[in-house]
């Protein structure tokens, strides 16, 4: 498992893998919203933490297609679902390894990507916090997803619109969080929401992906 | 040692049933070929025995953690090497040393070469490589022999009369001839018979 976890990483970073490439669609995102909004400042630090979340997940829905696709159609899944892996484990650690190459790069650089938006120092703590706290859900959902639409040819708008209105919790708590860290207020609540989706979203779905994966590979 | 026995067997794919009352027992050291013309079920057969699919009817019985599944496709890694692909492979079947499949497999020359630069034949080659380092006694092989050379065929060959040396047993899709392999379980549709008996431990059931 722990293999697995590290094959997906390296094959993330090389050729075609697209690590960086939530990434560098988080920037741009970052960067067009003062275009089409305008440039006033404190209207900017307003929309921030939504802005960002929202950026962050779409970043984060960009690679999810290739989680289960590029495995499934070279034969590797029908493989390592007749190896001795469970393939709960199997879901999990590539789930895993999505967030360490999407998830937790963005939260790394969301207060970087947050100064252009104008988002004060305190409040990118916060930021930092919420997606640190609620990306890993945003991946094991997303694999969900993927698990879903893993035979289909071009699945990745049926993945947009299964997972999509999956994330409206997430988003809801992870956006709150920031956005009362940027008024000062307390964030404890909205935080404390968004790991319990987080932790549930951990423990429950890679038994129903697993079983989703499974149904598909029949 | 490891023993797969199918009884009753009735397998399907999309709802649309293919094979009927399938009944066959492989012992270690026996290799069973399967033929049947194209879409008769000879795939879903194997992916059934796999686990990959649930049986329609009857029931298929083997040691637990025996078997080894090779299909179409090889899952090969295309970014990966030879090596980093087998050892991943080797890793998750808990088993150490790939040295003894790349030589068997005449892979030693190609280790370091990504799997993206491999040929057709030399990427088949690192798939039957892979059975070899999953340590698994059961081969179930989907066309084993696909866009393999003379040379390279003849490699899989000895490769197999070694494992089935070994103890070790094989189920077989493939039309081609392979050497040695003489139980032959010919599909047709509902319907399955054994044309060559070398030995009686390898009984077919009623088909209907």
């Amino acid at each position: 498992m722990i293999r697995l976890f590290l094959r997906d990483l390296a094959l993330s970073v090389r050729a075609g893998g697209g690590f960086g490439l939530a990434l560098a669609f988080f920037l741009i995102i970052v960067t067009l919203v003062p275009f089409s909004i305008g440039p006033d400042p404190q209207l900017l630090a307003r929309i921030a933490p939504g802005v960002l979340w929202l950026g962050a997940l779409l970043a984060c829905l960009l690679s999810l297609d290739r989680l289960f696709a590029l495995d499934f159609e070279d034969g590797t899944l029908d493989l390592l679902a007749t190896a001795p892996l469970p393939l709960e484990g199997v879901v999990a650690a590539k789930s895993l390894a999505h967030w360490i190459t999407t998830g937790l790069p963005l939260t790394v650089a969301a207060p970087l990507f947050g100064v252009l938006l104008g988002l004060p120092g305190e409040a990118a703590v916060w930021l930092v916090v919420s997606l640190a706290l609620g990306t890993p859900a945003l991946s094991f959902i997303g694999g969900f997803g993927a698990a879903l639409t893993v035979g289909l040819k071009r699945g990745g708008l049926l993945l947009s619109l299964l997972v999509l209105p999956l994330y409206v919790p997430t988003l809801i708590f992870g956006a709150e969080a920031a956005s009362r860290g940027l008024a000062g207020l307390n964030a404890a609540t909205p935080l404390a929401l968004l790991s319990g989706i987080t932790l549930a979203s951990l423990a429950l779905l890679p038994f129903v992906s697993a079983a989703a994966l499974r149904a598909n590979l029949r | 040692m490891a023993e797969l026995k199918v009884t009753d067997l009735g397998v399907g794919r999309g709802g649309l049933p293919l094979l009927r009352g399938l009944s066959f027992t492989l012992s270690p050291g026996q290799a069973l070929m399967l033929r049947g013309a194209n879409g008769i079920g000879k795939t879903t057969l194997l992916r059934t025995v796999a686990g990959l699919q649930r049986p329609e009817a009857g029931q298929v019985k083997v040691t637990d953690e025996a078997l080894a599944f090779s299909g179409h496709s090889d899952g090969v890694k295309a970014t990966m090497t030879v090596t980093e692909n087998l050892s991943f492979w080797a890793a998750v079947f808990g088993q150490s040393g790939i040295e003894d499949a790349l030589l068997d497999m005449d892979l030693l020359a190609l280790a370091e070469r990504p799997a993206r630069d491999l040929s057709a034949g030399q990427r088949r080659r690192l798939g039957l490589a892979r059975l070899l380092v999953t340590g698994r006694p059961i081969w179930l092989l989907d066309e084993p022999t696909v866009s393999l050379d003379v040379a390279s065929a003849t490699l899989f060959e000895t490769v197999l009369s070694k494992h089935l040396g070994q103890g070790g047993s094989a189920l077989i899709s493939s039309h081609l001839n392979i050497k040695g392999m003489t139980d032959v379980l010919t599909l047709t549709p509902y319907r399955a018979t054994i044309e060559t008996l070398t030995d009686a431990s390898l009984g077919l059931g009623d088909a209907w």
